[in-house]
């Protein structure tokens, strides 16, 4: 018996009308938990009741406190009838079982119904007394923290990161049981809402457990997905990183001092707890017996690793001590069965090498055979997908994955499962608690501080895994890098950049033959590769014609629909400094001899560079002349472009490292050789610049703008757009794929133009295929505002002094994640990290990169093709075919899920006045502190409409669907305490209409952190609270307005 | 290739300040994309019109969402649904609420009944306001009567704390409302001059002097409705034109005291006894409805046009009635001197705010 939960009903307000003679609403509440139920006395003849009702109490147990949400229900009493429900509040109680979080929840919430939605507001306060010490959690998982931030969340310290943690349960869809045709779709939305909720409690719970079990105490970069599987079933899954984190207990008030503290290198190491009492307490309340979720055919699709494309060699002093490294990090990760991290961004020091981007993809068959006895299959879908990326990574030379995600899209019975990441190579002192060797360590410093590390080929070159070249890399001048690179992760804090970035966006769309089961699996397996290599071939040019060596953010969605396949990429595209500058790009025409043709492909080369330099100029890429550079006509002669060719073929030779040391000016030919090629380029410039004054990337970073204001607005966007069915081509679907696409952009910067000079920052995409010929997307962003004029003066800072400032932010940096382990604290740092900045900076601006790279043969070619076209297709070629294969399923019996649905509601204040809640998809608000994490959100609604044409349409019915979603999620924050959600995300937003009908539904769901945050300029001066500017607060009792 | 669906939803509810306006206007979407694209806005901003279309329909959406909150002001401060920053609301709620001069003319002193929203068509039409603006602007007077008509209190306050309006709408709608209530008659060709500002002017003199509530020792002080008994007791002026001797006293004290300050002063002194009964005889009339709505007309063809004839000054009419008030004090037999002052002050004020120069 750990706990007593108490609750009080205070007040209502803004009731909807239920008697229509009177004008006025009896209204009473109920509150439920677990089984039990209270109910308050019925307040007549109001809209704005005042309950006051004593608290109610419930003795559970922790275990039930973790997965069960608070549900209430408000009712209109009617002595004769049935009492009519008005509508509910679902509250999930977890931020209260955390010792830091919220001590209790309080607030006025919407009260939500599927059919009607926000139907007025309640207020109420929910307390929890817990009996025994706080060790006793241990025995379930509630201290365990979760954050949706796939960072270490502001206010932490990193002790150890302990890796990947994975889990899913299923359960029957109550939208897809028979009863659903007798019940009410109001009953069905909320037995569905309900068992998510719940579905989603046991899988947080069963989480914290495996989170226990790695002796961490939180996770970081948690995201959990749902698939809506139809007839099959649900799915619920989620991923994590398993971390052990170390509270900064004054974080707020430390100011942004340039030296990392001492104390923290010492603070001592959190013990986890003895593996003895963990034993585990996960009795899921089985429910259904046995999974009806089976599979009996899968596809597993060859997969594309995307990494630069670079090749070369690391200099001769690396290889031996990458070697050690790897070895060294390989113990430290060997015994996880998947080294992957859903992290996107990591503290300083941690990434020593990025090798590029891992992803896989299978298409599976969703089994309708209802055999509960079948066993689960879900987790050996995935389990074989992260072998694959486990593989690729291990291909690449890298031992981990970071920025891990993973995803599905469903149609019919179709599911393509995808997971992707980047490969990486990682500093072992995070990853254990053990001790490591003081040597390697210091060896590690060497590369990475210098903000060029991460860059550095993790590979061997003689022996890549695929063809690609390399260069010295233009900061250090002692490493091979990559022309290109490709990431799923945030820009690393220490890159050194030039310019700003910008969002980039490959979209594709593939016509596919109708098809049932596997012939259709089939098909679009084979579609599959193609559709990957033309994604990579369209970031690949649009990347080259921004002017821009490396992306960032990465993440590739390929969505599965009746008779079409989508891809769309975005990523944030930088120049690195530690990268050479791209070539340029070069049209080639198949048929040489004819003059207007020749005219044309000139005509369009000279557009191309135009746009190139136009891009560099708006992006501020002005990279520093290297003198011994030969800027040579970027155009390859044939002849040396087959000798190139030769080259690469006579891999793992001395000569070829020479060769391609000098990886500067590659041109990049586009050969246009039919219509389809045509289309290509005429699409690249296609896309329109944003308005001046915007910017927009897809990461959490923008490198050259720093300057933020605190003006935010996040948003979400959707757009569902039906195509003529008449004569459907790949280009039309293409072209109007890309137009929906830009159209949107466009339509956002001119909604968004009174914040000029702007940024649209984490721009996330997603795109749905509901029904034929019809596609939805979805776009949820954050538009920051910055100060123009210090922008401007910052970008023009000669690059010493940027670094410079760079070093600063680092230090910052450092007091949150100090290097020092304290496993092994007798291991001191080599230097400084200031000084060592200041070292770099000197290094890299002013000793010529020239001397230092003396040691290298640099004559060579003054230029080379890479066709990289050809490479790719070669690399095409060899990746094997998805084969059909059939798996037997597994004998694991699925984890039976009877959820709990944790909703994640958090209470408003109870002052009427209500409070600003700021929401961002990025994990900080710009010009504030973050000073407490109170839990995380994550929250799932059904709305659902019989009155289509009355409530405006599609349009006026989501429109006002979504903005109940950010009310309640606010609601929620604010009964918390908190004032601000970050790392808000929207994974889901499943809408389908049948406007015969009159109807519609959509499910939401979304999730974010919630937390306190507190301006900059409140922290310097007498605080100027953000809250309750509005009205009078009243206490409990609420206000009545009337 | 059609969007069957294009949403915009920030968590901070845009508003465009123009676009509402062109919302409150009346103005259909497709109107308001045309004078939007008027405005220039495409080339300033580089936009298309089917940006333009899906921008405006966004907001209008947005609008009509609010337009239920915007009915209860209170509800909008208070709701959760819609974060908006307070300035905005206030913005919002401000806007709602305010009116067309031409709209208000037409409609200020009639009953607020469904007979009147009939007539809407054709103040539509001649007014040239949209019909959706005039039924807007009708409902907004009509909803702010309900809810103050029988409320105790001061009108302006208790129009401001329910529907959060600014100081100087609030005080406008009390002119509405008392104008309604009494039905005053501003409609009349006579009185076109007359702006809107002028009635409220007098309207808010009339609240302070003349109802019920200005006299604050009332318990159940009402604004809204004349003070029976003040009305009633205004009969006992008719002694300043019925008694000779009084007018004629009256009338010297007047004459004597402006000579040589009066640029109009043949005028006056020939005119003394017209005006001075004019103007009490309006005071004894007001026990009637009848007369109460003619009112202004009554000011207007008993007074201001006979001045207006004779070519007074504002400044002309200003000395005349003042001196014609404090006059009567020295009249000795007059005795209704606190009576007198309660009539005569709202009367000066209103006369000198309605005459026009």
């Amino acid at each position: 018996m750990p706990g007593k939960l108490k609750v009080k009903i205070v007040a209502g307000r803004h009731l909807p009308v239920m008697d229509r003679a009177s004008d006025l609403t009896d209204a009473f509440v109920e509150v439920k938990f677990g089984n039990t139920t209270f109910k308050t006395d019925v307040y007549p003849k109001s809209l704005n009741p005042q309950w006051n009702s004593e608290w109610f109490k419930f003795e559970v147990d922790d275990e039930d406190l973790q997965d069960e949400p608070l549900q209430i229900t408000v009712l209109d009493h009617d002595t004769y009838s049935a009492n009519d429900a008005i509508g509910k509040v679902y509250i999930d109680i977890d931020p209260l079982l955390y010792s830091e979080a919220a001590t209790v929840i309080s607030g006025w919430f919407p009260i939500y119904d599927t059919i009607h939605g926000i139907r007025g507001e309640i207020n109420v306060v929910v307390k929890v007394d817990l009996f025994n010490d706080l060790n006793r959690f241990r025995q379930s998982s509630c201290g365990v923290k979760f954050f949706c931030t796939t960072s270490i969340p502001k206010c932490y310290r990193a002790v150890v990161i302990h890796g990947f943690v994975e889990e899913l349960v299923v359960n029957e869809d109550p939208e897809y049981q028979w009863i659903d045709r007798i019940r009410t779709p109001r009953a069905s939305n909320e037995a569905r809402q309900r068992l998510i909720s719940l579905m989603s409690g046991e899988l947080q719970r069963k989480i914290g457990l495996k989170v226990l079990e790695m002796r961490g105490n939180a996770v970081v970069g948690y995201l959990q997905c749902f698939d809506l599987e139809g007839e099959s079933g649900l799915v619920v899954r989620a991923i994590g990183t398993a971390c052990t984190l170390d509270k900064i207990s004054n974080t707020a008030f430390l100011p942004a001092c340039n030296s990392p503290s001492k104390e923290m290198k010492e603070s001592p190491l959190v013990h986890p707890p003895s593996h003895g009492c963990r034993s585990t307490h996960n009795s899921p309340i089985h429910t259904a017996s046995g999974s009806r979720l089976t599979q009996n055919f899968s596809l597993s699709v060859p997969t594309l690793i995307y990494t630069g494309m670079g090749s070369g060699s690391a200099g001769k002093e690396g290889g031996p001590f990458k070697a050690l490294l790897r070895q060294q990090t390989q113990t430290a990760l060997e015994q996880r069965e998947f080294p992957f991290f859903t992290l996107t961004a990591f503290p300083p020091g941690f990434l020593v090498h990025v090798g590029g981007v891992v992803s896989a993809r299978s298409v599976k068959l969703l089994d309708r055979i209802h055999n509960p006895d079948e066993p689960e299959t879900r987790d050996a879908w995935w389990a074989e997908i992260r072998q694959e990326i486990k593989s690729h990574a291990k291909a690449l030379g890298c031992h981990a994955v970071v920025g891990y995600s993973e995803s599905t899209s469903i149609c019919e019975e179709v599911c393509i499962l995808s997971a992707s990441g980047t490969a990486a190579v990682l500093n072992p002192r995070f990853l254990q608690d053990g001790t490591m060797e003081g040597c390697l360590e210091q060896r590690t410093e060497e590369t990475s501080p210098l903000g060029c590390g991460f860059c550095h080929i993790p590979y061997d070159e003689l022996n890549m895994p695929f063809p690609a070249h390399l260069t010295y890399c233009y900061n250090c001048r002692k490493q091979k890098v990559p022309d290109v690179l490709f990431t799923t992760i945030d820009l690393p804090t220490e890159a050194m950049v030039i310019g700003k970035g910008c969002l980039i966006q490959a979209r594709l769309c593939r016509l596919k033959k109708k098809a049932q089961a596997e012939a259709n699996a089939t098909s679009i397996s084979n579609l599959l590769p193609f559709m990957e290599y033309e994604v990579h071939t369209q970031l690949m040019n649009k990347l080259k014609l921004k002017g821009m060596n490396a992306l960032f953010g990465l993440r590739i969605q390929i969505t599965v629909g009746e008779n079409m396949l989508m891809g769309l990429a975005s990523a944030t595209g930088v120049y690195l400094t530690a990268l050479p500058t791209p070539g340029g790009i070069q049209i080639a025409g198949k048929t040489p001899n004819d003059g207007t043709y020749e005219q044309h492909i000139s005509h369009m080369q000279k557009k191309i560079n135009d746009t190139i330099a136009k891009n560099k100029e708006l992006y501020d890429i002005n990279p520093p002349e290297i003198p011994e550079e030969i800027i040579g006509s970027p155009f390859p002669e044939p002849r040396q472009r087959s000798r190139l060719l030769r080259s690469q073929s006579e891999s793992s030779d001395e000569v070829m490292e020479l060769d391609l040391s000098h990886g500067k000016k590659d041109a990049f030919v586009l050969e246009i050789d039919d219509t389809d090629a045509m289309e290509d380029v005429h699409s690249l410039l296609t896309d329109v610049p944003p308005p001046p004054g915007f910017y927009s990337c897809n990461t959490e970073i923008m490198p050259g703008i720093n300057n933020w204001t605190s003006d935010i607005q996040m948003f979400t966007s959707v757009r569902v757009s039906r195509l003529s069915n008449i004569n459907l081509t790949n280009q039309t679907l293409n072209k109007n794929f890309n137009d929906l696409c830009e159209n949107l952009l466009k339509s956002l910067y001119f909604k968004l133009r009174s914040m000029i000079p702007c940024c649209l920052c984490h721009v996330n995409f997603t795109v749905a295929l509901p029904e034929d010929e019809v596609i939805q997307v979805t776009v949820t962003a954050v538009a920051i505002t910055f100060d123009k004029n210090q922008a401007l003066q910052t970008s023009k800072v000669p690059a010493a002094e940027k670094t410079l400032q760079r070093a600063s932010t680092d230090n910052e940096e450092q007091l949150q994640f100090p290097l020092e382990l304290c496993s092994d604290p007798l291991v001191s740092q080599p230097f400084s990290p200031a000084k060592e900045v200041l070292e770099n900076a000197s290094s890299h601006t002013g000793i010529p990169a020239a001397q230092r790279a003396t040691s290298v043969d640099y004559s060579s070619f003054a230029d080379r093709c890479n066709s990289w076209i050809e490479l790719i297709k070669l690399k095409a070629q060899t990746i094997r075919r998805g084969s059909i294969k059939t798996t037997a399923s597994l004998d694991k019996a699925s984890p039976l899920a009877e959820g709990h649905l944790r909703h994640r509601s958090i209470p408003s204040c109870t002052n009427s006045s209500v409070s600003v809640v700021k929401m961002t998809p990025l994990s900080f608000i710009p010009r504030a502190k973050i000073t407490k994490y109170l839990g995380i959100i994550n929250m799932f609604f059904i709305r659902e409409t019989t009155s289509l044409r009355e409530e405006g349409g599609v349009s006026g019915f989501l429109h006002a669907f979504i903005a109940e979603v950010f009310a309640m999620v606010r609601a929620h924050v604010a009964a918390l305490g908190g004032n601000a959600v970050v790392s808000y995300i929207m994974k889901q937003c499943v809408f389908m209409e049948n406007p015969n009908k009159n109807q519609a539904q959509c499910l939401i769901n979304v999730s974010g952190d919630a937390v306190i945050v507190v301006r900059e300029s409140e922290l310097e001066m007498v605080p100027v609270q953000p809250s309750a500017p509005v009205s009078q607060p009243t206490s409990a009792g609420g206000d009545v307005t009337t | 290739m059609t969007n069957d669906l294009d949403i915009f939803v920030g968590n901070t509810t845009l508003i465009d300040e123009d676009v509402y306006r062109l919302w409150l206007d009346g103005f259909s979407v497709s109107d308001a994309v045309t004078l939007r694209l008027r405005s220039g806005i495409l080339e300033q901003t580089g936009a298309t019109v089917d940006v333009l279309q899906s921008d405006t329909m966004d907001h209008y959406r947005t609008f009509h969402m609010l337009e239920r909150l915007l009915h209860t002001p209170s509800k909008l401060i208070h709701q959760l649904h819609f974060q908006i920053p307070p300035s905005r609301q206030a913005m919002l709620i401000e806007r709602y609420y305010a009116f067309d001069e031409s709209f208000v003319r037409e409609v200020l002193g009639k009953k607020l009944s469904k007979g009147t929203k009939k007539d809407l068509d054709d103040i539509s039409t001649k007014t040239n306001i949209t019909l959706k603006s005039c039924r807007r602007q009708f409902d907004n007077f009509k909803r702010v009567f309900k809810v103050v008509e029988e409320m105790r209190g001061s009108l302006v306050e208790n129009i401001q704390q329910h529907f959060l309006l600014s100081d100087r709408l609030a005080r406008y709608y009390a002119a509405i409302v008392f104008f309604a209530n009494s039905r005053f008659e501003t409609g009349k060709k006579k009185l076109q001059f007359l702006t809107f500002e002028d009635f409220a002017y007098c309207a808010e003199q009339m609240i302070e002097n003349w109802t019920l509530g200005a006299v604050d020792s009332n318990v159940d002080d009402m604004d809204v409705d004349l003070d029976k008994e003040f009305l009633q007791e205004l009969k006992e002026l008719k002694v300043l034109i019925a008694d000779k001797d009084l007018l004629d006293v009256h009338k010297s004290l007047v004459c004597t005291s402006l000579r040589g300050k009066i640029s109009v002063y043949n005028e006056m002194e020939a005119n003394f006894k017209n005006l001075s009964r004019a103007l009490v005889n309006i005071a004894s009339k007001l026990t009637h409805n009848k007369d109460v709505r003619d009112f202004f007309i009554d000011l207007v063809e008993k007074f201001i046009e006979p001045c207006k004839s004779d070519k007074w000054t504002l400044n002309d009419v200003r000395l005349f009635l003042t001196q014609y008030m404090t006059s009567a004090h020295t009249v000795d037999a007059f005795r209704h001197q606190a009576l007198w002052d309660r009539y005569m002050n709202t009367i000066k004020s209103c006369l000198l705010k309605m005459y026009h120069d």
